[in-house]
């Protein structure tokens, strides 16, 4: 189906992205154009296939339920672009 | 000393030929003469590579030899290295100073590697051309108007002009082995959970993997055996032993089935591209080598196989970029919503946008069976067309880019043309299966590559035949001008 700037809208918010007016016509067309070529996929007959998720098919192995992580608050917290009293802040929510 | 190979430097350093600081003084001082031109690195770690050097001499005056003691390789900037910025090539992450060291980078080291620094890359290494990066393009040191490929472009631009003898890349749908190939140089994407991908910032999880670029295949090999291995850090790091790579160099080719699928020459190829990877094959012919016709008729499907299920995968990985935690945030946002939404339109580049756009459409309510799903059934159809060939086969050969290095600019608006820069190396992540590009030629004084398939954890296999063809060629010993 054809992407128009109403498609276009719903995915970046759904993307929590800020598309302004003055974008959303470009950015339709090169999604149409990236869309239109996707859409050789549904030539393909797949009927009786199944998904392919993982190439060698291998299932997730199981670990021992056990504490591997350290404690790297004061390590990972100054990376934060604003933090306080070991929280991350952000601007308020409830007003 | 910079046009030696690791292989040979590393019997260098054994023999007392020079030090690992001399060594390492001589890469720092070539990238600081020649990188300004090229833009392939992102950063360069002069302190801890000396560093790193002293100890590696030390190490060898006791003895301690090991598969990389002393020799210098650059990381690209997508692997998290403890205390050094790890940008991924974007805006979003130019503050980054990665808190811990990705698993491959960790191995390398404990190795004995010497680190010089960080190498540009396309954006969250998605693009074929290294235009995206939020650095500036990298430049293709055989002529600095044309585009190095993506997206480790800064690792093979930085290999072929000699600034640093090994590098690491990543590979998600043809990143090491499409630049490898457009600046004459080796580099081999393993098998699917072969190396750990722990550290390495995300894009298609179940696509990306690390491996080698180097100026030859063993080079490739002695990388490899540092890299691979089972780390449970990452679950889809598969459990298997690591096979000796550098001893399966020298075997013979004598016998050797080669699979060359049509839909590797299709009608509209550059004839002189389809001459080029028709020449590497009769070479080794010429060792006994034989070549059988082969089909694999869906992997024409791969290009918009790939365009769903990398893009899909890539709009959740990136979700965790949002102004909160590490990273870019925009300035005075009016509430939360403002706050994720602006920092991610401005700490993105518009590629990345659009990726994470078509991924965000294509799993959303009503289309997921339309495209993720049926995606995912094509590329069941690729897998089973290649595991039906390498019944018959030993490796599949073709061209690994349908061009040469194009001009920097060409693509750069029109996202489709460039995607197809990776016609011949998708089908090969979209399978799991290890390949590398090696080089294999001039076209109008531009690098040319083939690729050489190989079945599930047969890299010793596929570096085997590319070495071979490197005993017999010298196409991979030639380095560009301008760069003494």
């Amino acid at each position: 189906m054809a992407i128009d700037s109403k498609v276009v809208a719903r995915a970046a918010h759904l993307a929590r992205l800020r598309v302004d007016d003055s974008e959303t016509a470009e950015l339709s067309a090169r999604l149409n154009d990236i869309l239109g070529m996707v859409d050789q996929l549904q030539q393909a007959n797949v009927d009786q296939v199944e998904p392919l998720a993982h190439p060698l098919e291998v299932s997730q192995p199981l670990r021992d339920d056990r504490v591997t992580e350290p404690d790297v608050r004061d390590k990972v917290l100054p990376l934060a672009p604003a933090s306080e009293d070991g929280c991350f802040l952000v601007p308020r929510v409830i007003e | 000393m910079h046009d030696k190979t690791l292989t040979e430097l590393k019997a260098g350093l054994h023999a007392g030929d020079f030090s690992s600081r001399e060594l390492t003084e001589h890469f720092l001082d070539r990238i600081k003469r020649h990188d300004g031109e090229l833009n392939s690195f992102i950063t360069v770690t002069e302190a801890q590579a000396l560093q790193q050097a002293d100890a590696a001499d030390q190490a060898i005056a006791a003895g301690d030899h090991r598969l990389l003691t002393g020799l210098p390789i650059a990381h690209k900037d997508i692997f998290c290295t403890e205390g050094v910025r790890t940008s991924c090539g974007s805006r979003m992450l130019d503050n980054f100073v990665a808190p811990y060291t990705a698993t491959t980078v960790e191995k390398m080291a404990r190795e004995g590697a010497v680190m010089l620094g960080k190498t540009n890359m396309d954006e969250f290494a998605m693009g074929s051309s290294n235009e995206t990066s939020f650095y500036g393009p990298v430049k293709n040191p055989w002529d600095t108007e044309r585009v190095p490929g993506g997206s480790s472009g800064g690792a093979a631009a930085s290999l072929a002009a000699r600034l640093t003898p090994g590098a690491t890349g990543t590979d998600t749908g043809g990143s090491i082995r499409q630049p490898a190939a457009l600046n004459s140089v080796t580099g081999l994407k393993p098998t699917y959970g072969r190396v750990s991908r722990w550290g390495m910032i995300a894009f298609a999880s179940s696509l990306d993997q690390a491996g080698p670029l180097g100026l030859s295949a063993a080079d490739c090999a002695l990388m490899l055996q540092a890299m691979a291995g089972h780390d449970e850090k990452d679950s889809t790091c598969l459990n298997e032993p690591v096979d000796d790579y550098l001893g399966a160099l020298d075997h013979s080719v004598d016998g050797l089935k080669i699979g060359v699928p049509e839909e590797f020459f299709p009608d509209n190829l550059d004839g002189a591209i389809a001459d080029n990877a028709r020449e590497a094959m009769r070479e080794l012919e010429k060792q006994g080598a034989k070549l059988v016709k082969l089909s694999l008729p869906s992997i024409k499907l791969s290009v918009p196989a790939y365009y769903v299920i990398a893009p899909a995968e890539a709009s959740s990985n990136l979700s965790r970029f949002d102004g909160v935690r590490f990273g870019y945030r925009c300035e005075d946002p009016k509430d939360l919503e403002d706050l994720y939404k602006r920092s991610r339109s401005e700490g993105f580049g518009a590629e990345v946008k659009r990726r994470i756009l078509v991924g965000t459409y294509a799993l959303s309510a009503g289309y997921y069976d339309a495209y993720y799903k049926r995606a995912q059934k094509v590329r069941r159809l690729i897998r089973d067309d290649f595991s039906r060939a390498f019944k018959d086969v030993d490796v599949i050969m073709g061209p690994t880019s349908p061009e040469t290095a194009f001009k920097l600019g060409a693509k750069a608006d029109d996202p489709v043309n460039m995607y197809m820069a990776d016609v011949f190396t998708i089908a090969v992540n979209l399978a799991g299966l290890p390949a590398l590009s090696m080089p294999s030629g001039f076209i109008n004084g531009l690098p040319a590559g083939t690729q050489v398939i190989g079945n599930y954890f047969q890299e010793g296999r596929i570096l085997n035949v590319a070495h071979r063809y490197q005993m017999a060629t010298d196409w991979h010993q030639q380095a560009p001008g301008g760069f003494a």
